[in-house]
């Protein structure tokens, strides 16, 4: 059963086709990288996958625990943000879109817990400071405000605040972008090391194909708002075959 | 794997030859996944009709074929060495049957679970399990994420199967990875030990089937006969080896046969 599908996906602004015939499915605990170049389509994908965006045709599927599907784009909206407060998560490049700057690193990451109904005030501290711990910020950081935080440190922080409430699905945009390469390695493993023990299904869009092949098990390569080439992630990136594909992978500096 | 289960309806086990006599079936008894002589008794891989061209698009859609109906069969305990020059497409073969490289025709069967699973088409998660569970792949070059210590990418292997981490120091060890260095990430290794760091983290999950390219292409002499050793002991324990290995003396060591391969003819 996959826990995310999508059928037929259609998007244009005005003129610009920024996505056409996409089909896409997500199994559970399965990363799924989107790759291409700036204006393929892959953000907007990503939002549209997510409810935040709706297509001019097309449907997205999603599996609740109890195997029960709903259109993710015909669901009443007080539906759609329970769901974006629970089951889901959503990691942005940039992080101050997500957290709230003028309160503590530790209420960020319990805000999310309360707002799934935690009401418990020493619970909710112990969490957040154990989350803040598993994404290596110093539990002493826990009351400072996140403007005090380095780049590095707030998207650390996002992503404590986003994977505190165990969700099933997350979506990423570029999650290590912005950062300076010292500081992605970090965080790139952190992702795949809590992705991977809480068995968090994942879609990712990134331009960067080495974050691919380290992060996902699949990659959907777009272009110009279609999908024109998808796998298994090695595969996709050692034996490419769509022609645009090759011209991706052959254009990468080898560090 | 129990009696009653019926073996992959695709896969036709009648007319399989019976098993190699060098299968090893006096050490420890049979094999654990223990099959019977009607479902092809140890037969752990095989290729029907392989081929593999690449087409590269930006040399205006350039065809190089490498391998064509490559007819290749592996039992369990059994070392099958590659042999042919450079450009034959021993690693291409090699990348193919791990399923890293598409296969363009023909079928790469691969014994799974105790069913034959053909990875040339199977689905993405399909081939995933298989490379979890059945069939490990040494390449040349280490390639890791940064950070990581040499411990944990060892270790990393056993925790994802439920195993004790303990035995990745002992194997480490045993290639001469010496226990100061465990901490560290292998990234400021010489080639040698990145590559021991590789072998260790390939022989560690035991997979069923193993696929080792060069697997002693950097090591000196004390290392080599370490790497041949544990070669032997995985044979003996039922593993199914496909090998690319240049070094006569090893080759000689390792393999029970060898797989001939001719470098294709350029398409007119």
């Amino acid at each position: 059963m996959t826990l995310l599908s999508a059928r037929g996906l259609g998007l244009r602004f005005g003129a610009i086709t920024a996505l056409a015939d996409v089909d896409v499915d997500l199994w559970q605990g399965e990363v799924l990288a989107i790759v291409g170049e700036s204006g393929s389509g892959k953000t907007t994908l990503l939002n549209v996958l997510s409810g935040r965006v709706t297509p001019d045709a097309g449907h997205v599927f999603y599996t609740d625990p109890d195997g029960a599907e709903h259109d993710v784009h015909a669901m009443p909206s007080p539906a759609l943000r329970t769901l974006h407060r629970s089951d889901w998560g959503f990691v942005h490049q940039d992080p101050r879109q997500n957290l709230r700057m003028n309160v503590s690193a530790g209420g960020n990451v319990g805000e999310r817990l309360m707002a799934r109904g935690a009401r418990h005030y020493a619970n909710i501290r112990t969490e957040a400071i154990d989350w803040l711990t598993q994404v290596e910020i110093d539990a002493s950081r826990v009351d400072d405000l996140p403007r005090t935080f380095s780049g590095g440190m707030l998207q650390r922080l996002q992503i404590a605040r986003t994977l505190v409430t165990h969700p099933r699905l997350v979506f990423m945009d570029e999650p290590t972008g912005g950062l300076d390469v010292s500081v992605q390695a970090r965080l790139l493993d952190l992702i795949r090391t809590l992705v991977a023990r809480l068995g968090i299904a994942a879609v990712l869009v990134t331009h960067d194909i080495a974050v691919a092949r380290l992060l996902a098990h699949r990659i959907a390569v777009m272009q110009r708002g279609r999908i024109v080439e998808t796998g298994l992630t090695d595969q996709v990136l050692d034996d490419p075959q769509h022609a645009y594909t090759q011209l991706l992978v052959s254009s990468v500096l080898q560090a | 794997m129990t009696k009653g289960e019926t073996p992959s309806r695709e896969f036709v086990m009648a007319g399989e030859g019976p098993p190699p006599t060098t299968l090893p079936q006096v050490v420890g008894g049979p094999p654990a996944r223990t099959m019977t002589e009607k479902e092809g008794r140890s037969l752990m891989l095989r290729t029907e009709g392989l081929a593999k061209t690449f087409t590269l698009h930006l040399r205006g859609g350039m065809q190089l074929p490498v391998l064509t109906g490559i007819d290749l069969a592996v039992h369990a305990g059994e070392c099958i060495v590659l042999s042919g020059p450079s450009g034959a497409g021993k690693s291409t073969l090699m990348r193919s049957l791990y399923g890293n490289y598409r296969a363009e025709a023909g079928r790469i069967l691969i014994r799974h679970n105790g069913e034959m699973v053909d990875i040339a088409s199977a689905e993405p998660r399909i081939v995933l399990a298989v490379r979890r569970e059945t069939l490990g792949y040494v390449s040349q070059f280490l390639r890791v994420v940064p950070r990581v210590s040499t411990l944990d990418i060892v270790a990393d292997e056993l925790i994802t199967r439920g195993r004790d981490p303990a035995e990745a120091a002992a194997l480490l060890s045993r290639l001469n990875i010496p226990r100061r260095l465990h901490d560290i990430p292998p990234a400021t290794f010489s080639g040698g030990e990145q590559q021991r760091v590789n072998l260790a983290r390939g022989f560690i999950a035991k997979h069923p089937i193993l696929l080792l390219d060069e697997p002693t292409a950097s090591l000196d002499a004390e290392n080599r006969e370490v790497v041949v050793e544990m070669i032997r002991e995985a044979k003996q324990k039922g593993t199914a080896i496909v090998a690319i290995c240049h070094d006569a003396e090893v080759r000689d060591a390792i393999a029970d046969r060898l797989f001939p391969l001719t470098p294709a003819r350029e398409a007119a």
